[in-house]
């Protein structure tokens, strides 16, 4: 399996450096991106846009915290199994629940904003448990049960920016 | 007389010739040209010092063609052979391109492409643009002197796979060496951030003819990187035009306007319009046909209220980039106005009020998307020297996705995901004994694949028979820095392979092109053959100097015998530039890319080394 981290000079950690990644993808990316090979031949233009494509999917699976944290237990051998393992404790699928008919009844911008800031909150302090877990006390086992709750939540917001959609 | 020239080690006293590139802007309305002369970008105007071109194509005969204001003058004359705005018509049906019942157009329902009856046969919409494109390849050619090297062409943010895809072809059509498509509001981006030295986050709001994109951007020294687009490829200045033209047919209580009628009035629809921005009211006059005189005057007022749904329809795609971006309007540090159409001071009100700041309008938003394109030209061409040039990051504006059971779509790349991007999915075999997959690609984002655009459809074949749900199917989807998407599909439990590559289907078949590419020189008259071998011969130096360039650099990544086989493969390109087969030259660059293939991976990787070489200590 891919490392990601390694791709940029970096340890594989929950916790990145958010701007020693972004230096190491643009010093990159200046190096090896199409723009750079416009005028080469077919041969390095092919070249280019293999591994510009592998950088930008790397950088993305970084730069979010729920890709993020299944690569990091991936590379330590746990499956997430976002799609298989759906079982969640039980007040946590209660809050689910009272969070999304909030959203239902959210009928204007406003009421959205104070569900996002809400959902926003609940996303740091679950990021920080998923940092805690994996890079302190190594319990990847445990953190995959953290990361499961925080991709309910990603999915969550983008429900958010459909309802905005439909209050617009 | 020379003079001694001193130079630093590594240089060459005498920078290589600059290669001549162009940025052209296809507009609905006007197209322009750019090139970058002295370090300074700059329009060529044509011969009269005119430096736009509008957008008109008039079929004359069946062998003569006007474009440009030649065509613009006679477009009320004939209707029907003079193709207006066909920029809204590219890679689009019948059924999905706007105003058809306002065109005076003969209309061929074409499958993937509508298509134009004309007095010279039935034109697509690709070989119309390629008509503006030509004009603008022959004025740069005599300005510039030289066959040109490469042209960047600019297409709205917001413009699908289709739309790009006949872009590309239009390119190739009128004999241009496309080096990239490039968005029109990053374009205006590059050009508005060199000049101004900008850093921080801008957004574009580019309104033109007959497109609206807004993009926002976060500029630093030498980095374009584009967060967020999103638009409207049906919204533009000529939907402003139509409301003050079904206004007045409503108020003049108009019958029904034969196409010479219909084309008439719409042009002094316009024309208030544009008097609007800079008055308080506009006469509308026109004589018709029938005899009915057309005598209305039309006021701001009116024409703010009549137009008020149009500016509110940029609002909404504006909500949803900032959301995507995550930002909020104030966080914005400009806004950027470009495309004719922002010049109208509702539009410049609503966007002053949206964003809680005054637009920037220091550019002239007819000219900033060519100047830009001709920056990125110059860059793509070579002719900057690493560390003077930048980086450009732009993303998809749709998102891409097949069709799953029910007709539903599931995406498979995002919107607003960074370019080049490729991601794979795995769907299973849904009957026993499966041998074939059918794979709809589609681009949008609804859930419903009836919602979105349809971009191809193609069979796997050569499944092996297995138990339902046994087979597995990865399908890949790659789109390159044009944003134009390939897929392909692979069989793979068995190890045994079967596997498909697409080009989406509303572009047109390769042969397709070559057919129009050998029509359009055979109405020119120009020699084909001497402007094939002309072509191949750039292409065969130019290969031959990045090859030489990279030896000199990565040589020590090859093996002896590796370095000979590659300096062999030059040498026989080099030989065969000297003679006029343009066949041999074109076997003899394939030859060369091939030998050449593990060399560029190498340095690829070389490439990502060096730059982690430096950060390594400061990251760990």
């Amino acid at each position: 399996m891919q490392n990601h981290f390694e791709l940029f000079g970096l340890t594989p950690a929950f916790a990145v450096d958010a701007e020693a990644l972004e230096r190491s993808y643009r010093e990159i990316q200046s190096r090896v991106h199409p723009d750079r090979f416009a005028h080469a031949g077919d041969a390095e233009r092919r070249a280019s846009l293999q591994w510009t494509t592998r950088v930008n999917e790397a950088f993305q699976i970084l730069k979010n915290p729920v890709t993020r944290a299944r690569h990091v237990l991936e590379l330590h051998g746990v499956d997430v199994a976002f799609e298989t393992n759906t079982a969640m404790p039980p007040e946590f699928l209660m809050q689910q629940m009272e969070l999304r008919e909030t959203l239902e009844n959210a009928k204007d911008a406003a009421a959205l904003d104070a569900l996002r800031s809400d959902l926003h909150r609940s996303r740091e302090s679950l990021e920080k448990q998923v940092g805690e877990a994996i890079d302190r006390k190594k319990d990847y086992a445990g953190a995959a049960g953290l990361v499961r709750k925080l991709q309910f939540l990603e999915k969550l917001d983008s429900e958010i920016d459909s309802a905005y959609e439909k209050v617009e | 007389m020379a003079l001694m020239q001193i130079s630093e080690p590594g240089m060459s006293p005498e920078p290589h010739q600059a290669r001549l590139a162009v940025g052209i802007d296809l507009g609905t309305t006007n197209s322009l040209v750019a090139t970058v002369r002295s370090g300074v970008p700059v329009v060529l105007p044509d011969a009269h010092g005119r430096p736009l071109l509008p957008s008109i194509v008039r079929y004359v005969d069946a062998h003569r063609v006007e474009v440009g204001y030649a065509a613009q003058a006679r477009q009320a004359d004939d209707p029907k052979n003079t193709i207006v705005s066909v920029k809204r018509f590219m890679g689009r049906g019948v059924k999905d391109a706007a105003h058809i019942e306002n065109s005076p157009y003969d209309f061929i329902d074409a499958p993937g492409m509508l298509q134009i009856r004309t007095v010279a046969g039935a034109k697509s919409p690709v070989e119309v643009s390629a008509e503006i494109l030509k004009v603008l390849r022959e004025r740069a050619e005599l300005s510039l002197q030289g066959n040109l090297s490469g042209a960047v062409i600019t297409v709205p943010a917001y413009f699908d796979d289709a739309q790009r895809q006949a872009t590309k072809d239009a390119g190739r059509i009128a004999g241009l060496n496309v080096l990239r498509l490039l968005n029109e509001p990053t374009a205006a981006a590059i050009a508005y951030g060199l000049e101004n030295a900008a850093e921080g986050i801008y957004a574009v709001y580019d309104l033109g003819g007959g497109t609206f994109d807004i993009s926002i951007l976060k500029l630093s020294k030498g980095l374009f990187e584009v967060v967020a687009t999103s638009g409207d490829s049906m919204l533009g200045g000529d939907d402003f035009d139509q409301r003050v033209f079904c206004w007045a047919v409503e108020q003049a209580k108009l019958p029904p306007l034969d196409p010479r009628d219909m084309r008439r009035l719409l042009v002094k629809a316009r024309e208030a319009k544009e008097h609007l921005t800079q008055h308080g009211e506009a006469p509308i006059t026109a004589k018709l046909s029938t005899g009915d005189v057309v005598d209305l005057a039309i006021d701001t007022e009116t024409f703010c209220s009549i137009t008020q749904t149009l500016v509110q329809k940029t609002l909404n795609p504006m909500r949803k980039a900032l959301r995507d971006a995550g930002l909020r309007p104030e966080e914005v540090k400009g806004v950027v106005m470009v495309g004719g159409a922002t010049r109208m001071p509702q539009i410049q009100r609503a966007v002053g009020e949206f964003f809680r700041r005054d637009p920037l309008n220091n550019l002239d938003p007819d000219k900033v998307v060519a100047l830009g394109a001709a920056m990125q030209a110059n860059v793509l061409a070579g002719n900057k020297s690493l560390g003077e040039d930048w980086l450009l990051l732009d993303v998809i504006p749709l998102s891409l996705g097949i069709e799953t059971m029910g007709g539903l779509t599931e995406k498979i790349i995002p919107r607003n995901t960074t370019i080049p991007a490729g991601r794979a999915q795995e769907f299973t075999t849904f009957k026993d004994g499966q041998t074939g997959m059918s794979i709809h690609v589609v681009q949008g984002e609804r859930e419903l694949v009836s919602d979105c655009r349809s971009l191809a459809r193609f069979e796997l074949k050569g499944i092996p028979p297995m138990a339902a749900g046994a087979g597995r199917v990865r399908v890949s989807f790659q789109v390159d820095a044009d944003g134009l998407l390939s897929v392909t599909a692979t069989e793979k439990t068995t190890g045994a392979e079967a596997s498909v590559a697409v080009k989406p289907s509303y572009g047109l078949a390769d042969a397709d092109v070559e057919r129009m590419l050998r029509d359009s020189f055979e109405h020119a008259r120009e020699d084909m053959h001497a402007r094939a071998l002309a072509e191949q011969r750039v292409d065969g130096q130019r290969l031959i100097e990045a090859t030489r360039a990279a030896l000199a650099v990565d040589e020590k990544l090859l093996s002896d015998a590796e370095r000979a086989s590659i300096q062999a493969a030059v040498a026989s390109l080099e030989r065969l530039l000297t003679a006029t087969d343009h066949r041999a030259i074109r076997k003899a660059v394939e030859a060369l890319n091939h030998a050449t293939g593990e060399f560029a991976a190498r340095r690829m990787d070389e490439g990502i080394k060096r730059a982690l070489a430096g950060r390594k200590i400061g990251s760990l």
